[in-house]
């Protein structure tokens, strides 16, 4: 086996990998957000609501902001 | 970080590119419409001696229009949105102002240095990577500094979620670094020698076919790094901003960019099909292209959707009929590449004007709409005024529509008469046309394009018309438009 045919079956292996990985992905965020555990749909506001004195977003977890919002 | 009780946003830099993407932007259009009139009527490449040639003006309406215009207006909206999506001022960071500040004004000498030096028949003739090795090094230095000023904002941000636009902004900067870095590896040949020949020439560390693989890693990527990455950056925070719409799935946002940065950086290799690389890379080549559809699509659907019951704004708001229209363009530029890519298209298409065709298609409409409805936006909230004429705007968008349909039909129909015409045999197997015959046939379209050149930089004069009037004349705003940019 040459070089060539290594480096052929080394970006194979290497694409499937990172198929596998963004599939992951993909399936991670739709889950997390269905179990309630993230809200990523918030983050779009950022674009929106920018003005320099504008309440940050910060984060995609939408427990501790909720909490936060209980205590005041 | 100072108090924020008196702090804006401070666009000094935010201007000082606006001003150059306007200024290249004209300069680089005009010299493309010159050379495709040059196509039509060849007597014209004789109007400034050898500095009027089309050897000579190609060249520079590539590098113009990639790294004049198209840069300048990445950096120009990057000083713009990146403080608004972090809720930061570059006030606030004399850092990130200094870094700023110094890398406009070495851009204008490498930009100054690029025009004169590819003037002059400088050139390391490897496609938009022409700039000489003196000009790789001031560019290396300027977008290091601009990687100072982006994370000099981003570590001192008040909105600790990076925004999908900023993703996209710190890709493009971390990519083009990467790419720039390996395809200009040059050893200049006055020292290497001993003091013999021209001090700025130099030749490739790469030889053969491994530089043309080097080289069209950089080709392919300079279009992803440069003309796709910042630009789906761009439409993440205008359209959004502009039509008052949050994007309609931020999920599908993530997932695209994650896709785009998988799958751009393995497509290179479709510019050498049927060459001497290993043919694994070629077939690789052409199945990423392909799959390259799926972000973005995903990235272009996914603004198309932002609009979703809002439509009435494309109606009313010329900057969204810009937007919604530049998306459609980057959906027909993203599907036509990999169809292009497929090997046995590919046997007709290569080296036909369809490429330039595809090339000015994603281009003229959707880099060049994007651009320039992101810095139509801007102008109100830069210069406290209101823009200058929606009449010129809504003009100007249907001027530059007819140019780019009439640009890229023209091309797609002289490709393909070109690419049939070459491989055309007779019983005997001889080939039935010599090259001159193409010429002929192809005369009209060639001319049907240099038309649209004329109607697309008509177009930009209005728009830099508009831009210059609204920042000296147009009527004040006594406060920042939310979301629609008002306009007379």
């Amino acid at each position: 086996m040459d070089i060539r045919e290594l480096q052929g079956y080394a970006s194979f292996f290497m694409t499937v990998f990172l198929v596998v990985v963004l599939y992951w992905y993909i399936v991670y965020l739709y889950r997390s957000e269905k179990k309630g555990e993230k809200d990523y749909e918030k983050l779009g506001n950022i674009a929106l609501d920018d003005e320099l004195d504008s309440t940050p977003v910060n984060t995609s977890d939408p427990l501790p902001n909720d909490k936060k919002e209980q205590n005041k | 970080m100072q108090s924020n009780a008196a702090l804006e946003y401070d666009y000094t830099v935010a201007k000082l590119y606006t001003y150059t993407t306007i200024l290249f932007g004209f300069v680089g259009m005009l010299i493309g419409t010159l050379i495709a009139a040059q196509l039509a009527f060849p007597e014209l490449n004789y109007l400034l001696g050898e500095y009027g040639t089309f050897s000579r003006l190609r060249p520079l309406h590539t590098n113009v229009v990639i790294y004049g215009f198209t840069v300048s207006g990445v950096f120009a909206t990057f000083y713009y949105s990146a403080q608004r999506v972090l809720k930061v001022s570059m006030a606030e960071s004399k850092l990130a102002m200094f870094a700023g500040k110094l890398q406009f004004g070495l851009y204008l000498i490498a930009a100054t240095g690029m025009v004169v030096s590819l003037l002059m028949g400088i050139t390391t003739t490897k496609e938009y990577a022409q700039m000489e090795w003196p000009l790789d090094i001031l560019i290396v230095v300027i977008w290091v500094l601009w990687g100072v000023a982006m994370f000099a904002l981003i570590g001192i941000r008040r909105e600790k979620a990076l925004y999908i636009s900023m993703w996209y902004f710190i890709a493009c900067f971390l990519g083009v670094a990467m790419l720039y870095l390996f395809n200009n590896m040059e050893v200049p040949t006055y020292f290497a020698s001993g003091g013999v020949g021209a001090i700025t020439h130099s030749v490739s560390m790469y030889s053969g076919t491994n530089d043309a693989l080097v080289q069209w890693w950089w080709g392919h990527n300079a279009v992803a790094f440069v003309f796709t990455v910042p630009i789906v950056g761009m439409i993440y925070y205008f359209l959004p901003k502009e039509s008052g719409q949050a994007i309609y799935s931020y999920k599908l946002s993530l997932l695209s960019f994650w896709g785009l940065m998988f799958v751009y950086l393995w497509a290179g290799s479709h510019h050498l099909l049927y060459s001497t690389v290993p043919d694994w890379m070629q077939t690789m080549g052409s199945v990423f292209s392909v799959v390259l559809i799926l972000p973005s699509w995903g990235s272009a659907i996914n603004m198309l959707l932002t609009m979703k019951g809002e439509w009435n704004q494309l109606t009313d708001n010329p900057l969204i009929k810009f937007m919604v229209l530049a998306s459609t363009f980057y959906m027909l530029s993203t599907l036509e590449g990999p169809i292009q890519a497929i090997k046995s298209v590919n046997a007709i298409a290569h080296f036909t004007d369809w490429i330039p065709g595809h090339v000015h298609d994603g281009v003229l409409g959707w880099v060049a709409f994007m651009i320039m409805s992101g810095l139509f936006h801007m102008a109100p909230r830069m210069f406290k005024r209101e823009i200058y004429s929606k009449k010129l705007v809504e003009a100007q968008f249907w001027i530059q529509t007819t140019a780019v349909v009439l640009y890229f039909t023209s091309m797609w129909i002289a490709g393909i008469t070109q690419g049939m015409m070459w491989r055309a045999v007779d019983e005997y197997g001889n080939l039935m046309y010599s090259f001159i015959d193409t010429v002929t046939v192809l005369h009209p379209y060639y001319a049907i394009r240099a038309l649209a050149g004329v109607l697309y930089v008509t177009g930009f004069v209005m728009f830099a018309y508009n831009m210059i009037k609204t920042m000296s004349s147009s009527r004040e705003l006594a406060e920042e438009p939310q979301f629609r940019s008002p306009m007379a």
